[in-house]
């Protein structure tokens, strides 16, 4: 009996979704497109990309550092046994640039500014600003969704970059100067076995994948928020939620593609 | 009403899902006049103005605006056509992020290029014409309830629209507030050689400015005429509404669609509530 209510339950959802989900991709791709719109402003793309971007640089700088020194003591622990900590350094660079960076800068951006974007969107919304501006003739997509969206875009990779960076050296100060691990052999060991196209492009790829995924959703969960104050209250906490999910669920298919 | 229209509605029907909200709607709304759009809550008024502004689009019928067909009109020709209509939102929807005087210039900015003094001097002179050219550099927050609908006033007119509406624009004030929001709705409505659509329940502010007025009931038109004729109507639920009176046509009983009592007995009786 539980089975037989299962199945047309299970139809029903996925008749809800697929055309939700045709929906979304529309917004998004009208929203991207609306760069050409004569209402989409660059100075409001770069004054996003400040807020977005350069204001999650010290959560991300913080972030990466110690996830750094973490992979510094965790790796040297394990390779320690074998002989092996010459290897360190390929360790962290690799894990840090194919993994690491991209998910935690993703994570972290859903949750920093993907939760502010949803927010400000739905909250536009229940206050009827975005009614408002096409009353005014101004699209809401080109003035207020697609510089948000951009900025996110661009930002992500760069955080990731950054984040890359940072970690990296976060593990060199563990390994080197606390653990002992020859500075020579560590960065020798990095620089023959890390490529840049296999896996620093890759990598900022996946970023840049994670990227458009997090402020698609925030944007989307604040454009179709219902116009209460709960309303704005759950679009913020299911576009986080979303997003983390979608992250590290497109991460696993990414890497099965990538590095496969 | 001889008058030419401005704005035609011709057997307009709107649903939301299965609730009907409009059920053949015919209006016409001479150019130049104030004309009020009353009825009571929930009665679909709202969606009347955003099915003219076409934010929203009929299942069928005809809104002819400036005789243009707006289920014809593609997008950009809309937004080209909204470009002369202002409207003045219930909760004023000012930008939060802006301050009073960039609140006013945000359409200018947007459809124009003017040189910074030009755009000062007209910001500053529908900021003057509600009264509030003093209060150009505060933020929404720092305004009054009242101070804020008489800003979103002067950036619903900032581009001398033709056709102006007004969603409930005296909801929440106070006497003073509203006593100076209808004066300024009539005054601009002369000043731009506009018309002017309102929305209300506020029989007394409106009647005291409208030269036209349609009550709306079950999704359809049931008394229109002047005000006076309106007070004059001998339709029961027109008069139960001009007169405030909580019983009538419209009963103060919402009506149940199931015995709620009886369900909840039933539910007690199988142990599902206790």
């Amino acid at each position: 009996m539980a089975m037989l209510e299962f199945i047309p339950q299970l139809g029903r959802r996925t008749l809800q979704t697929v055309p939700g989900l045709g929906v979304a991709s529309r917004f998004l791709l009208s929203s991207l497109l609306s760069v050409f719109n004569r209402h989409f402003s660059f100075q409001q793309l770069f004054r996003q990309i400040y807020g977005f971007g350069v204001r999650s640089l010290i959560l991300m700088v913080v972030a990466a550092f110690f996830t750094g020194m973490v992979l510094g003591f965790q790796g040297y622990y394990a390779l320690v046994r074998f002989g092996a900590t010459s290897a360190l350094g390929t360790l962290i660079a690799l894990s840090l640039l194919r993994e690491l960076g991209p998910v935690l800068t993703a994570l972290l951006f859903a949750g920093r500014a993907g939760s502010a974007l949803t927010a400000e969107i739905s909250s536009m919304k229940a206050t009827e600003q975005l009614s408002a501006m096409e009353m005014m003739a101004v699209n809401p997509l080109a003035w207020v969704v697609a510089p948000r969206l951009w900025a996110g875009i661009i930002s992500v990779p760069i955080l990731c970059a950054i984040f890359d960076l940072v970690g990296i050296f976060g593990g060199y100060l563990i390994s080197v100067p606390v653990l002992g691990v020859d500075g020579g052999t560590f960065w020798a060991q990095m620089q023959s076995n890390v490529t840049f196209s296999g896996d620093i492009l890759t990598g900022l790829f996946k970023a840049l994948c994670f990227g458009v995924v997090v402020t698609w959703i925030a944007a989307w969960k604040g454009y179709t928020a219902r116009p209460t104050a709960e309303g704005v209250g759950n679009a913020t906490t299911l576009s986080v939620v979303t997003a983390s999910l979608t992250v590290l669920g497109l991460d696993f298919i990414l890497t099965a593609l990538l590095f496969s | 009403m001889a008058a030419e229209a401005l704005v035609e509605l011709d057997n307009v029907r709107f649903a939301r899902g299965s609730h009907p909200v409009l059920a053949g709607v015919d209006m016409h709304i001479p150019r130049g006049a104030i004309v009020a759009l009353m009825g009571a809550s929930g009665g679909g008024k709202t969606t009347m103005l955003n099915l003219m502004a076409g934010t929203l689009r009929p299942q069928s019928g005809q809104i002819r605006i400036a005789g243009q067909d707006l289920q014809k009109l593609s997008e950009d020709a809309m937004y080209g056509l909204r470009r002369q209509m202002g409207m003045l939102f219930q909760h004023s929807a000012l930008f939060t992020d802006l301050s009073a005087f960039e609140n006013v210039a945000f359409p200018l900015r947007r459809h124009f290029r003017l040189p910074e003094n030009v755009l000062r001097k007209l910001v500053m002179m529908k900021l003057e014409a509600v009264g509030l050219r003093g209060a150009a550099g505060l933020f929404p927050a720092e305004l009054s309830g009242g101070m804020g609908r008489r800003i979103a006033l002067a950036r619903a007119v900032v581009m001398d629209p033709m056709l102006i509406f007004y969603d409930e624009p005296f909801t929440g004030l106070d006497p003073i507030s509203v006593g100076i929001i209808a004066s300024l709705i009539k005054r601009l409505n002369t000043a731009l050689g506009a018309t002017s659509v309102l929305v209300s329940h506020d029989v007394q502010e409106t009647f005291s400015i409208a030269d036209y007025g349609f009550i709306l009931a079950g999704g359809k038109i049931i008394a229109e005429g002047s005000p006076a004729d309106l007070r004059a109507s001998d339709s029961a639920l027109a008069r139960q509404f001009l007169g405030g009176q909580p019983d009538g046509p419209v009963p103060f009983h919402y009506p149940a669609r199931q015995d709620y009592g009886a369900a909840l007995r039933d539910r007690h009786a199988a142990g599902e509530v206790l």
